[in-house]
């Protein structure tokens, strides 16, 4: 057994009893609906933790939208020196980049760690564990909302640089160059929306079930959080695509794209940001991000029926 | 129709130590072959073959030495432990009032506190709104609800926790023995407003180590040792038996009074 699990037994014929076993997809279908009913209970202890985290201080949770426009401005510069990239177009492709990531990661970090957190909520009050993973996903996203402040003046800023097609290292298409002639913002911008949506579904599930691995296995969130920071560097966020086709075109570094495509990573920043910033997005990335979904929440299904009842007994 | 009803119920706790607990037993260990049975956590047996059915207007009161199981129980009526064998069905809103400081922000204000306790126990923020004037009265904090709970005494918490609980109507109220934390002119006021609240709906199960809250509180009882239930009867006899004496004889006379019971009757009976 992988793990250790005592088999649920569920033998006896008592005619009074009508309800599932504590080990059945209906009782963990009842947990992930009776949690989000929960809705104001979820969304009042996320924002108790953004306002508990900026207690006494003067501007509070604007201090999210500080520190990441600070940080965005501060890399932008040095990494459109260093490429020698157009700014007025490199810096909202890294602002929006660094936003996204920052939810991506906060909500990896801190799933795993959701019910370790709630550690003493878990064993003292009746709740589903759905209403914690939401909480953390909330939290994540009120941040998310804080941050896309920085990316409203740095577009309202450059919206000249990225409102017709344009290439990332001049700022302008021209047929000569070989690099990537994006088509500037446009209404399907608004596909950013559906975008955040389903990145928020999938956070869902991956709070579920990494907290579930991370509640049983405490090494787990060590192992994750090498893996992010890693994937950090691997995933086209400080460095644009656009900079490995610059060189010479795409022959010279087919090599490297298998590494981009197949980080998942890549398609969940892309299906946002992209649509951002007047970039093309792909269907495939699309296609990518859905199934993950599908294939993410089918995996979260089977560990809600078959650990939901055991965090409480592991936290 | 509230009711709990347990079937042959288990609670066991794997206890992993903070190798078992890692990946790397379970990953490295498939080289070198077993070393004897280590592999599995060991395994604290809290509860064993726990069968019980509480209706509507019980009044349970659990007794036993510490570490017996009352606690672990009370969790196993709450639904926070679902059993490792056997079976449960808890019909009913579940309020309890458990491990005081735990469950609580101290970080936060005293009416925060009391708002995210009542949206827990399944209340809307309205509801909660309207109440808290009711609570801050009852539990006689005042202005001290502003502050952070981490300033409040044991006995300040446990108003707060009772406040909210006896404001809302649950259906089923679980407490532990904690609640005898608080002066006796509350414990009097929370006494009442207790009663009441049983009497009114569901039903309550209450562990203490105090004969005197017990009679109060309760007319049944049940006798924990080992994580077993070793008897089940009404109050007075489970605590004869448990303490070996007639608990109405060490009584004050107050108290006789005030349960309804009058010394010369009591004397008489035993």
């Amino acid at each position: 057994m992988w793990l250790a699990v005592p088999p649920a037994t569920s033998t006896a014929t008592d005619p009074q009893r009508s309800h599932a076993p504590s080990r059945s997809f209906s009782r963990a279908f009842e947990d992930i609906v009776g949690g989000w009913r929960e809705r104001e209970l979820w969304t009042h202890l996320g924002w108790q933790d953004i306002k508990q985290r900026y207690r006494r201080s003067v501007l509070g949770p604007f201090w999210i939208t500080i520190s990441q426009g600070v940080l965005a401005l501060g890399l932008g510069l040095l990494y459109s020196t260093l490429f020698g990239l157009h700014l007025p177009t490199f810096l909202p492709f890294i602002v929006t980049g660094f936003i996204i990531w920052s939810f991506i990661s906060g909500c990896l970090t801190e799933g795993m760690e959701t019910f370790i957190a709630n550690e003493g909520l878990i064993r003292h009050l009746p709740a589903p564990l759905t209403v914690y993973a939401l909480r953390t996903t909330w939290r994540q996203t009120i941040m998310f909302g804080h941050n896309m402040l920085v990316y409203l003046v740095i577009v309202i800023i450059f919206f000249g640089a990225i409102d017709h097609p344009y290439e990332l290292d001049d700022g302008a298409c021209d047929a000569a160059s070989t690099a990537i002639c994006h088509p500037g913002l446009g209404w399907y911008t608004l596909s950013a929306i559906p975008a955040f949506l389903l990145l928020a579904v999938n956070a869902g599930w991956v709070t579920l079930l990494l907290g579930i691995i991370s509640t049983r296995f405490r090494d787990f969130p060590q192992l994750v959080g090498s893996i992010i920071q890693l994937m950090f560097y691997l995933t086209p966020i400080v460095w644009p695509i656009d900079q490995l086709y610059a060189g010479g075109g795409r022959d010279s570094v087919s090599w490297a794209l298998p590494f981009i495509y197949f980080n998942p990573l890549y398609h969940f920043v892309q299906i946002l940001r992209a649509p951002l910033i007047g970039q093309a997005v792909s269907i495939g990335s699309w296609l990518v991000v859905l199934g993950i979904t599908v294939v993410g929440w089918a995996a979260t299904l089977l560990a809600m029926r078959n650990y939901r009842s055991r965090v409480s007994y592991w936290v | 129709m509230v009711s709990i009803d347990v079937w042959n119920a288990s609670v066991d706790f794997p206890i992993f130590d903070a190798k078992s607990r890692s990946l790397k037993k379970k990953v490295l260990g498939k080289v070198g072959g077993k070393i004897g049975t280590e592999n599995k956590a060991p395994i604290i047996e809290a509860l064993r073959d726990i069968t019980l059915s509480i209706k509507e207007g019980d009044r349970l009161g659990l007794v036993g030495h510490n570490g017996a199981g009352k606690s672990t129980l009370l969790r196993l009526l709450a639904g926070i432990y679902e059993p490792t064998r056997g079976d449960s069905r808890i019909v009913g809103r579940v309020a309890p009032v458990f491990d005081l400081g735990v469950g609580m922000d101290p970080e936060i204000s005293g009416i925060e506190n009391i708002m995210i306790r009542g949206l827990f126990l399944g209340m809307t923020r309205r509801e909660m709104q309207k109440r808290v004037d009711d609570i801050a009265e009852f539990t006689e904090l005042g202005d001290y609800l502003q502050m952070p709970l981490r300033t409040y005494s044991t006995g300040m918490r446990v108003r707060l926790a009772l406040g909210v609980v006896t404001s809302i109507d649950p259906e089923i109220l679980l407490l532990d023995e904690g609640i005898g934390a608080v002066d006796a002119a509350f414990l009097n006021k929370a006494r009442d407003r207790l009663v009441d609240l049983v009497k009114r709906s569901g039903l309550l199960v209450f562990a203490s180590h105090q004969d005197d809250l017990l009679f109060e509180l309760c007319d049944s009882a049940i006798w924990m040792d080992e994580g077993q239930m070793k008897m089940r009867g009404s109050l007075r006899e489970v605590i004869t038996a448990y303490k070996g004496r007639d608990p109405f004889q060490h009584m004050d006379e107050e108290t006789l009074t005030r349960l309804g019971l009058s010394p010369a009757m009591s004397n008489g009976e035993a």
